[in-house]
């Protein structure tokens, strides 16, 4: 039994759900309690669905329990293929289903329907949705996938973009375009987009790109055995890993690599003048692992922030997030409990979050600025505009996203000159922002809290204190570096074996910094 | 007062047959209850015993994340505990231990069911026992199920309170005792209503476990919720007696209501003409307003939250509305028959749901608005028909003469927003097949 206030991921069945409802022509009899049709508002509301989410849930209630739930599955699963008639069904259990045993996927094997009936076996209470995900479409593509002759030009599936995806609609679009320069044809988009029929055919593509290792490894690994696709490793999030992923599916299509930046800016922005002042920007990074590992290197190489933590909530990455941290020479945060996160974050004082809608409440209470670059989704997470994270657009699209929570270049400086004027105080905020009505209490949500560290003035590993005259100086340091200034003079006056910290400390720590 | 009691008359719609299907039913589970219930309640906790799923409706549900630590969480089972290879009362007394120990400003705890731990037999009720003697006197810990199998959306609510009337001291005095969860400033309204009239009500559920709330013979209750059916029960069990009424919702249900609550306690005509003639007007003009939009419209409810028949009855009767169907998930006569005898003979009321034949009906019917839920609301829309999403009715303030324009206005809204937008329907392309077809803008050449 675990104590849980917030999940980053749901059960298992909603990752099946996330398969079925970006699929055509393909419909998911689910075994479950009243109340579980819940789900169907994160597919209608959160992602603006307009049309219902192709699951039928049998509801049974306390009084059909040890009679007829068995009988109750039989007959939803032969009305739902009478309304819907499906070119394929899915059918499987929900977590309290699981419990009562009635084995979903035997008795529709019994019932002879005239399409395949494919089973699920997802296990509640081990796993989570986006193994539910990967497990499904991995089933799916397992049924109905079938060796087949290749198309004449060079082609590719696209694997693993879902209903209630991050950005995965945008994605399809612009990996698209990036292989449609270099003459690569797109076979089959699956799940999202596709229908039993296309999944049958996903053999007849010269390779796999792997979008979303989180919901279409299982399915490509067993491509590449099966029908000898093999699939891109590199996820095309960033400048340099979009270069790496043109290069890697020309290599498979056998096709030369091209790549055209036209219409590229990030690399420009990031050098302009106005960027100056996101070097060494101290981050802190958390999501899924795809987007995490995409988002470390985007941040070191193409930002030039300074990576200070980094993790991610799905154990089925950890492997590759440790690894990624390695390389920051970091210890990775593996973990899906939210408090821990926030404890990390609240340790490591950054000056900005990378992470998910979970993240942004924690920054939005530590008054830390926070972009989203992962799920869990949220309504805002589905724009009405064009927001890729992949390929060229996608790059843009990150600069502006990531830049948009901070203080802008000039603005900062401007700040500083006139940071005694009573319009510039430090809970102004970034003026772009707007909004930012005057604080008259101490609404925990809406008070902008400068101050990262604790105010306390001792630090864990060796009970430093601030004196009076060095802590009224730190207070004349722009509220959004000082966090920074803070925590550097206390590593500073630590690894000096100094326990009291004077203004002169404060400077000379400074100084140890300048670069 | 008899003017102002409900006519018993039989040109209403209590004994009108209904129409009881049986299939998928498109609802919420008595869990859903906790993201108001633990906001009213403030030294109070909730600990659903459940899966993943229920953590991840509850989230869902609660749609924001306010705080860092709600007072709400879930003990997730794990495989160790189904497969008995953990004693599952031992590791639901180390979680409510590390709980308690972190949240010292607990009073009360509440130890949710749920379906899985309905499935497996978990004993709630043993549990709190035993950690009630544990951790008495500073926190009462008590248990009810918001389970899926066992209960609907609102009645989770209902479990709650009831498991709360057996626990109340007992108490001679004669008093009322007003039922169900709402918003302080609505609350306040209410008391503030009775106090005029020389009559002091208590409310269950009180904002903190040490209240001096009490129950017995000589107490008369007066339910503010139609989903308390369980609660109604206990208290009667306990001794206390209904007064039923139609609820108080817009400017006839809240005098109907109030009118039985007077007559109980012996108001006058002219006390009780005094205290509510301004709200009265208030509420008529509010109403007015929205009824301008409202007025010659017609209605479909899907089943949500056993609010269905008096806002039926309110929008039928004081709004112009005619009603094709009134779909709710449950009809306790005992506790709606007031209203259903206000309610014109005409609609289908029908209980319980078969969601695909009720959105076949709904089709055909075509009605001007169509009151349900949030996973139906997007997709009708999309073929053109104007919602209003259910769940808004439970989370805002709608009761009483105050709120009667603003509850008006929550069904006349998605009626002016369709007439102010340009788009039609059709214009709003294929179905959402998933794809970025048609939705992404092509790449420039």
């Amino acid at each position: 039994m675990k104590l849980t206030v917030w999940t980053y991921e749901g059960p298992p069945h909603v990752g099946a759900m996330r398969v079925a409802t970006g699929m055509t022509g393909l419909h998911y009899v689910l075994h479950a309690p009243q109340g579980d049709t819940y789900a169907d508002l994160l597919f209608t509301m959160i992602e603006r669905r307009n049309d219902r989410p192709p699951v039928t849930y049998t509801t049974f209630q306390a009084r059909d329990l040890g009679s007829d739930t068995a009988h109750l599955f039989k007959t939803s699963l032969e009305e739902a293929y009478d309304r819907f008639k499906p070119e394929a069904l899915i059918v499987g259990a929900s977590c309290t289903a699981e419990l009562i045993q009635d084995d979903p996927g035997g008795m529709s094997e019994m019932m002879g329907l005239p399409v395949p009936v494919i089973p699920l076996e997802l296990p509640s209470y081990q796993r989570k949705e986006n193994f539910g995900a990967d497990e499904t479409f991995f089933q799916i593509t397992r049924a109905l996938a079938k060796p087949c002759e290749k198309t004449e030009r060079p082609s590719a599936n696209l694997i693993g973009p879902t209903a209630l995806g991050f950005r995965h609609r945008d994605d399809i679009t612009e990996v698209t375009a990036l292989l449609n320069d270099m003459g690569i044809d797109v076979n089959v988009v699956a799940p999202m987009t596709a229908s039993p029929s296309d999944i049958a055919r996903m053999g007849a593509a010269h390779f796999n790109v792997l979008m979303y290792p989180e919901t279409a490894e299982s399915a490509a690994r067993w491509m590449e055995r099966e029908l000898g696709l093999p699939f891109t490793k590199t996820v095309p999030i960033g400048v340099g890993a979009t270069r790496e992923f043109v290069a890697e599916a020309a290599e498979l299509a056998g096709v030369t690599p091209r790549f055209d930046d036209s219409r590229l800016r990030l690399p420009w922005y990031s050098a302009s003048v106005d960027s100056t002042y996101l070097t060494g920007k101290r981050v802190f990074i958390f999501g899924d692992g795809t987007h995490v590992k995409a988002a470390a290197r985007i941040a070191r190489d193409e930002m030039g922030f300074e990576v200070v933590g980094l993790g991610c909530y799905n154990r089925e990455m950890a492997r590759e997030i440790r690894a990624v941290a390695r390389d920051f020479d970091l210890t990775a945060t593996i973990t899906d409990d939210y408090l821990e996160v926030e404890r990390v974050i609240e340790d490591l004082a950054p000056e900005m979050i990378l992470g998910t809608q979970m993240e942004r409440h924690i920054g939005k209470r530590l008054g830390i600025p926070c972009a989203v670059i992962s799920a869990p989704v949220h309504v805002q997470d589905f724009p009405a505009r064009y927001s890729p994270q992949m390929g060229i657009e996608g790059a843009n699209v990150i600069f502006d996203t990531w830049v948009h929570p901070l203080v802008m270049g000039l603005e900062e400086h401007l700040l500083h000159m006139f940071r005694d004027d009573f319009e510039f105080h430090d809970a102004a905020g970034p003026s772009h922002h707007g909004g930012h009505a005057p604080v008259a209490g101490g609404d925990a949500v809406s008070s902008p809290q400068p101050e990262i560290a604790p105010q306390k003035t001792t630090e864990e590993d060796g009970n430093v204190i601030w004196l009076a005259d060095a802590e009224k100086e730190l207070k004349k340091i722009p509220f959004f570096v000082r966090g920074k200034a803070r925590r550097n003079t206390e590593t500073f006056a630590a690894s000096k074996g100094v326990t009291e910290i004077s203004v002169d400390t404060l400077y000379e720590a400074k100084a140890h910094y300048a670069r | 007062m008899n003017d102002l009691s409900p006519p018993t008359n039989t040109s209403g719609c209590r004994s009108a047959p209904i129409l009881k299907q049986r299939g998928q039913r498109e609802v919420f589970c008595g869990l859903t209850g906790i993201i108001w219930l633990h906001r009213k309640m403030q030294d109070a906790f909730f600990l659903v015993i459940g899966s993943r799923t229920c953590a991840h409706l509850l989230q869902s549900a609660a749609g924001v994340m306010i705080f860092a630590e709600p007072r709400f969480g879930t003990a997730i089972l794990e495989e160790t505990d189904l497969a008995g290879l953990a004693d599952a009362q031992q590791e639901l007394d180390k979680v409510v231990d590390e709980l308690l120990a972190r949240r010292p400003d607990i009073r009360q705890l509440f130890l949710v069911g749920s379906c899985p731990s309905e499935v497996i037999k978990l004993d709630l009720a043993k549990a709190a026992e035993r950690m009630t003697q544990r951790h008495a006197p500073s926190v009462r810990v008590l248990n009810f199920s918001g389970s899926g199998i066992e209960t609907t959306f609102t009645q989770g609510e209902d479990a709650c309170l009831a498991s709360m009337v057996p626990v109340l001291p007992e108490t001679d005095a004669r008093q009322l005792l007003l039922v169900g969860a709402l918003p302080d400033v609505v609350e306040d309204q209410a008391i503030n209503l009775l106090s005029q009239m020389g009559i002091d009500a208590k409310v269950l559920p009180a904002p903190r476990a040490d209240s001096d709330l009490a129950v017995g013979p000589n107490t008369v209750f007066a339910l503010i919720q139609p989903f308390l059916g369980d609660t109604h029960a206990a208290l009667e069990r306990r001794g206390a007696r209904h007064l039923p009424a139609p609820f108080p919702f817009g400017e006839e249900g809240t005098t109907a209501w109030l009118a039985a609550i007077a007559t109980e306690f012996g108001v006058d005509q002219a006390t009780f003409d005094a205290v509510t003639a301004a709200p009265r007007a208030r509420a008529r003009k509010a109403i007015a307003q929205a009824a301008e939009t409202l007025a010659g419209k017609s209605l479909f409810f899907f089943p949500d939250s056993q609010l269905e028949i008096p806002l039926a009855r309110f929008l039928t009767r004081e709004c112009g509305m005619t009603a094709f169907e009134i779909g709710a998930p449950f009809i306790h006569k005992a506790i709606v028959g007031p209203d259903l005898d206000l309610i014109a003979p005409g609609p289908t009321l029908s209980e319980g749901q078969d969601v695909d034949l009720q959105l076949d009906r709904a089709r055909a019917q075509a009605p001007d608005l169509t009151v349900c839920g949030l996973g139906l609301a997007n997709p009708l829309e999309a073929e053109g028909l104007a919602t209003k999403w259910a769940i808004e009715l439970v989370f805002t303030p709608v009761h009483f003469y105050e709120q009667a324009g603003d509850l008006a206005g929550l069904f006349s809204r998605p009626l002016r927003r369709k007439d102010i937008l340009a788009s039609d329907p059709t214009s709003f392309g294929p179905k959402y097949s998933g794809g970025s077809g048609g939705l992404a803008p092509q790449r420039q050449p």
